[in-house]
């Protein structure tokens, strides 16, 4: 800061425009690519977080993390009575278990009553039902909401995450997706 | 009926800008000079058309015409009055009316009050004015019409978003529109001066005042924002580091750099490039803030409005305006001849420091804002927020912060350091009074540390300008600035007591129990469902007393709005003088427990008290400028009156 220099030199001023057009071209890239508004879950390609659940119902028997490990690929499925998605999402579920795909189901925060009439409604497509109580594996496993279904591999890594209801659109995905945790 | 006259209103104001730019640029060249007196005018009709065009809107929203569709998507019959006018704001077509409206009434109140500029910039700044203006008609007009209908007539609207059914919000955007648009006439000036090549003290003389309004209402609305936020979104922060909050911030930091250059160009001759080059990135800022905003490019919290096709128009624009002004001033720059020189200790040589200081703090806050758009082209995904922002701001600030102590006990031109290190001892001690508490009470980070021992020293730093003077003999403007760099130091203090001595807690507890919060002991009475106009509510009542004092009532609540549906959940707030104290009500937790989150926040309240100080220095420079300037105007037409008649 000697002093004010004579005048600026012809470079510099001409580096604000640079910025600029270096700003618009990285911001049209932006615009033209439409961006993916989907945030992946860190826990892809991991194994699953260390849980032990109760059964929900007398007969539905528990679900433990390391039962998952040694079988073929399967659906965790978090889900609750309470949730009308999960309704909507039970004939799928039922046809992908009519394909051959076992599903497990973890119930968030539900109560035995309320979980029966559900399965009497709905069908029963699990294999196993663990009791979440108080959210905390579902909060583990990186789920903010029912339902959520995940792809475990055979040995007990999470493959994939759908976040939401399951659509007849989605089936052959997560065929797809269950035949590649192989 | 109302809704066509708006629209009819605002082509024709789109009409009369197109009309501004073509006789003031053509009264530039010899052969057009007889047009120079159409462009005044016709720039202040603009300004009352636009104006008129925002009236009929808001009054669309007011009686709620469904039969207008923006009115239909954002409004509902149900809503309290004082909500559907806010409404007319809130939603992506009314606030580029507003931004369209302030900027024309902006150039019109130019016109019409600025006589100090020669004749020939003040047109090339109106040309200038509604060459911008243009492009934001073009946009409204043919992308975003508010005015549209919509058939067949909907029985009910959609309702707005109920986070921003909030008094405090309602008047937000305005008060930020003031602030960005209002630094429109700066670029303006920017563009009239590069055009005519006149730059120099008159040019920031004239220019000054703009940019201290402006400047003001931007200091008001992130303020104001600020604690908007903090109370509303019920996560007891009050500054994310968010996009939308960066896209204020920035050209905050443009227009007071803009603000510290113009008084050295003004005072000295000096700086003149620079200056000129600080009113383009001011308005520039103001424009890519809300590009970032409204087109969805930026995942935000504050994504209320957002459109790519939209995005485009806007990029389109952006790349016309800033790339074409930018142009100008690499071609007519290196033809501006610098001013007077000046040592490095001196005043110009602080204030370049803090330009110098608020650019790269502005740069920084630029490249965290855009770099997970960089990743994201190069095919990652980050979020980037307080980890990178504090420190690196910091790195700046705290250099800043001492350039602030020292530089308004400089003298202009030359001066010695040792002239002024026996006054600034006081602010060395205060410092070191405040380290040697903060170190007794222990457990404090870096960054509060620093913030807390700067601020104190800072505080006694900023009055020191006024010593030795008489006190009732002090100009305004003096006074304003004392008070605005006051008004930093309590803010600092603020945001460094808070993150330094906040409590936090968030418990379960039945009705009729009692938790505590750092000296606070709270009690849960009951919780029972509430019902608002358009909302119900589960409503906590909460003993609070502090150290044991008499209980006082807080009712924080657990909010759902119908229209449309949507949990917000309404903090409760105590505030003493020492602090405040922040209660949530949760969710219900098992077994008849209620969550509770518990914030005892110790002098949290001095970082909006500090805003609001900042921006009263503003207004008192300001006001000093306008009266003198009047008292000169005043003065000059006694003396041509008295020359008249003596003439005679």
């Amino acid at each position: 800061m000697n002093g004010e220099p004579g005048k600026a030199p012809r470079l510099a001023i001409w580096l604000p425009l640079a910025l600029f057009v270096a700003f618009v071209a990285l911001v049209a890239v932006g615009l033209l690519r439409p961006a993916d508004r989907n945030v992946a879950s860190t826990l892809i390609d991991k194994p699953l977080p260390q849980f032990v659940l109760p059964p929900s119902l007398p007969q539905s028997g528990g679900i433990r993390s390391a039962d998952f490990v040694g079988q073929k690929p399967r659906l965790l499925n978090i889900f609750a009575s309470w949730c009308l998605p999960c309704q909507a999402e039970a004939p799928q579920l039922a046809q992908l278990k009519a394909a051959g795909v076992e599903i497990d189901g973890i119930s968030v925060r539900d109560r035995p009553e309320t979980l029966r009439a559900f399965l009497a409604q709905n069908g029963n497509p699990y294999t196993h039902i663990g009791a979440d109580d108080s959210g905390q594996v579902q909060l583990s496993l990186g789920s903010s909401g029912v339902p959520e279904t995940y792809v475990i591999d055979g040995r007990g890594r999470i493959r994939y995450q759908h976040i939401g209801e399951i659509r007849v659109e989605h089936i052959p995905m997560l065929l797809e997706k269950l035949k590649a945790a192989q | 009926m109302t809704a066509e006259f708006g629209l009819a209103a605002l082509w024709l104001a789109a009409a009369l800008a197109v009309l501004q730019l073509v006789a003031g640029a053509l009264a530039l060249t010899q052969r057009g000079s007889d047009l120079a007196g159409v462009v005044r005018p016709v720039a202040v009709v603009q300004g009352l058309l636009a104006l008129v065009a925002f009236a009929a809107l808001i009054r669309v929203f007011a009686i709620t015409d469904l039969s207008v569709k923006l009115v239909a998507l954002n409004s509902h019959s149900m809503k309290p009055l004082i909500y559907k006018i806010a409404g007319t704001w809130g939603n992506h077509e009314g606030s580029m009316l507003l931004w369209v409206t302030v900027m024309g009434m902006a150039g019109g109140f130019v016109a019409l009050v600025e006589r100090r500029l020669p004749e020939r910039t003040m047109l090339a700044t109106l040309a200038g004015q509604a060459f911008v203006s243009i492009g934001f008609y073009a946009f409204l007009l043919i992308a975003s019409n508010p005015f549209e209908r919509l058939s067949p007539v909907p029985a009910e609207g959609n309702g707005l978003n109920p986070l921003l059914q909030d008094l405090g919000l309602a008047f937000h955007p305005p008060t930020l529109y003031l602030g960005y648009v209002g630094l429109s006439v700066a670029f303006s000036f920017a563009i009239g001066a590069l055009v005519t090549r006149e730059v120099g003290p008159a040019f920031a003389r004239a220019m000054r005042p703009w940019v201290l309004g402006a400047w003001i209402f931007l200091t008001l609305g992130i303020t104001a924002g600020s604690y908007w936020a903090y109370y509303e979104l019920g996560w007891g922060g009050w500054w994310f580091w968010d996009p939308v909050e960066n896209a204020s911030l920035m050209p905050w930091l443009a227009a007071t750099a803009l603000l510290h250059s113009a008084s050295v160009l003004a005072a000295r001759n000096a700086l003149r490039a620079w200056t000129i080059m600080l009113g383009v990135v001011a308005f520039s800022m103001s424009m890519i803030g809300t590009f970032l905003v409204r087109s969805g490019i930026l995942t935000s919290v504050h994504a209320f409005a957002v459109d790519p096709e939209r995005g485009t128009f806007i990029l389109a624009l952006l790349a016309i305006n800033i790339g074409g002004a930018l142009t100008l001033f690499g071609l007519r720059a290196g033809t501006v001849t610098e001013g007077e020189r000046f040592a490095p200790v001196s005043r110009e040589g602080a204030l370049v420091l803090n330009n110098v200081m608020l650019s790269a703090i502005l740069g920084i806050v630029l490249f965290g804002t855009l770099y997970p758009l960089l990743a994201e082209a190069l095919g990652a995904k980050v979020s980037v927020g307080p980890p990178y922002f504090n420190p690196m701001t910091a790195l700046f600030f705290v250099p800043m912060l001492l350039v602030l102590a020292a530089g308004p006990l400089l003298r202009w031109r030359r001066d010695r350091m040792n002239r002024v290190s026996r006054p600034l001892l006081l602010a060395a001690v205060a410092t070191l009074l405040a380290l040697i508490g903060v170190v007794l009470l222990g457990g404090v980070a870096l960054l509060p540390f620093l913030g807390l021992a700067l601020g104190a020293g800072l505080a006694v730093a900023s009055v020191l300008p006024l010593r030795r003077r008489n006190l009732r003999r002090t100009p305004l403007p003096i006074w304003g600035m004392v008070i605005a760099h006051f008004g930093v130091a309590v803010s600092l203090i603020g945001m460094a007591s808070e993150s330094a001595f906040s409590v936090e807690r968030l418990v379960a507890v039945r009705p009729g129990e009692v938790t505590s919060v750092g000296p606070w002991s709270v009690r849960l009475a009951r919780v029972e469902p509430v019902a608002g106009p358009n909302w119900t509510a589960l409503e906590g009542e909460l003993q609070v007393s502090y150290r044991n004092a008499a209980p006082s009532v807080l009712r924080p609540q657990s909010r759902s709005f119908w229209a449309p549906t949507q949990q917000t959940s309404e903090s409760a707030l105590l505030t003493r003088w020492n602090g405040q104290l922040y209660t949530v009500l949760g969710e219900e937790a098992s077994q008849g427990r209620w969550q509770l989150r518990l914030w005892w926040k110790p002098f949290v309240t001095l970082i909006w008290a500090g805003g609001f100080l900042i921006a009263l220095g503003g207004m008192m420079a300001l006001f000093g400028r306008v009266a003198s300037d009047l008292r000169r105007l005043i003065a000059r037409d006694k003396i041509a009156y008295r020359r008249e008649r003596q003439g005679r």
